[in-house]
């Protein structure tokens, strides 16, 4: 059953809310494990994962705060504003577990910047809006695509790889919405 | 012949004691370095600082000196300047060449990606989004 398939959209949203949450737990226990599973990575591999983290932390925070400018620009038309307001959610738990994960391995996280800078002048259409959030989007991949090799601990390169996952889900979902063909190549760079 | 003229010139180099990784560095081409700037996207735009600093103006800046933005130390202390071949071994590695940064990617391996999206922020630089 897709999104637009629901009854209306609250039905639609809080029904995907809850699959979401169930989906992502398993990137979330391996996050969440607890300080002795983390403790595997010691001394200067924590602090490059703590490093990696913060990096990812700090882009999904951005991410948040872009989807906000977006919902309340709006361009955006029920069930898309839905959507994209679920996408938001997403990154608001990816937020989460990560700030939790560099807590326990010791680490300060990063806090959201109290404002952003976004192209606001050239967001005119919802196309503009979606456009905007695809290019995070893809922009996400290839970065979790570039941090996950770089984890000393491979369940935080798993739980990684998971929000890698979902990113790329947003990105063919977003394409989708504006016409465009939403899986272009067989592989991510 | 212009495999024979270029076969001459690397000899001469040679000859000449030039670096062979000079002569290995491919011709870079924007378009498709616009397309691998997307990449990027996630935490770097041309005009604005994000999670990453703007690229305006980042061919030949010092590292670490866009104003306001929260550098780590490790960058703080890279005392580069991003030119071509600064750019394309940070790009390759970028832990490599700055242990500590806070862009925590393990790079593009492929040499004319690199040149690629080099040439397109050299290209982007000169461009209205920029002045």
């Amino acid at each position: 059953m897709s999104f637009f398939d629901y009854p209306n959209v609250r039905v639609a949203r809080r029904t995907m809310l809850l699959r979401s949450g169930a989906v992502l737990s398993g990137a979330a226990v391996a996050l969440l494990a607890g300080r002795d599973v983390l403790a595997a990575t010691a001394g200067d591999a924590a602090a490059g994962d703590i490093r990696i983290l913060n990096t990812a932390l700090g882009a999904e925070y951005e991410a948040i705060a872009a989807y906000q400018v977006g919902a309340e620009s709006g361009l955006l038309q029920k069930p898309v504003l839905d959507l994209a307001v679920t996408f938001q959610g997403h990154h608001k738990e990816h937020a989460d577990v990560l700030s939790k994960t560099v807590h326990k391995l010791g680490g300060s996280p990063v806090t959201a910047k109290t404002k952003y800078d976004f192209p606001v002048a050239t967001l005119k259409t919802q196309a503009d809006v979606l456009n905007f959030a695809a290019t995070l989007e893809k922009g996400a991949v290839s970065a979790y695509l570039g941090a996950v090799p770089l984890f000393a601990n491979r369940d935080l390169a798993k739980a990684g790889a998971s929000i890698l996952g979902d990113e790329a889900m947003h990105w063919a979902i977003l394409r989708q919405a504006l016409g465009m063909p939403p899986v272009p190549v067989a592989f991510m760079s | 012949m212009s495999i024979n003229i270029a076969a001459l010139a690397a000899c001469m180099l040679f000859a000449a004691g030039a670096r062979t990784d000079a002569l290995a560095a491919p011709a870079g081409n924007a378009t498709r370095g616009a397309e691998i700037y997307t990449r990027c996207e996630a935490c770097h735009a041309l005009e604005y600082s994000r999670t990453g600093p703007k690229h305006c103006g980042v061919i030949g800046r010092k590292s670490g000196s866009v104003p306001g933005f929260d550098y780590s130390p490790a960058m703080k202390r890279a005392r580069l300047t991003w030119d071509e071949t600064t750019l394309d071994r940070f790009l390759a590695d970028p832990l490599k060449l700055v242990p500590g940064t806070t862009m925590t990617y393990s790079g593009i391996p492929d040499p004319q990606e690199r040149a690629d999206l080099i040439a397109y922020l050299r290209d982007a630089g000169k461009s209205p989004a920029c002045r």
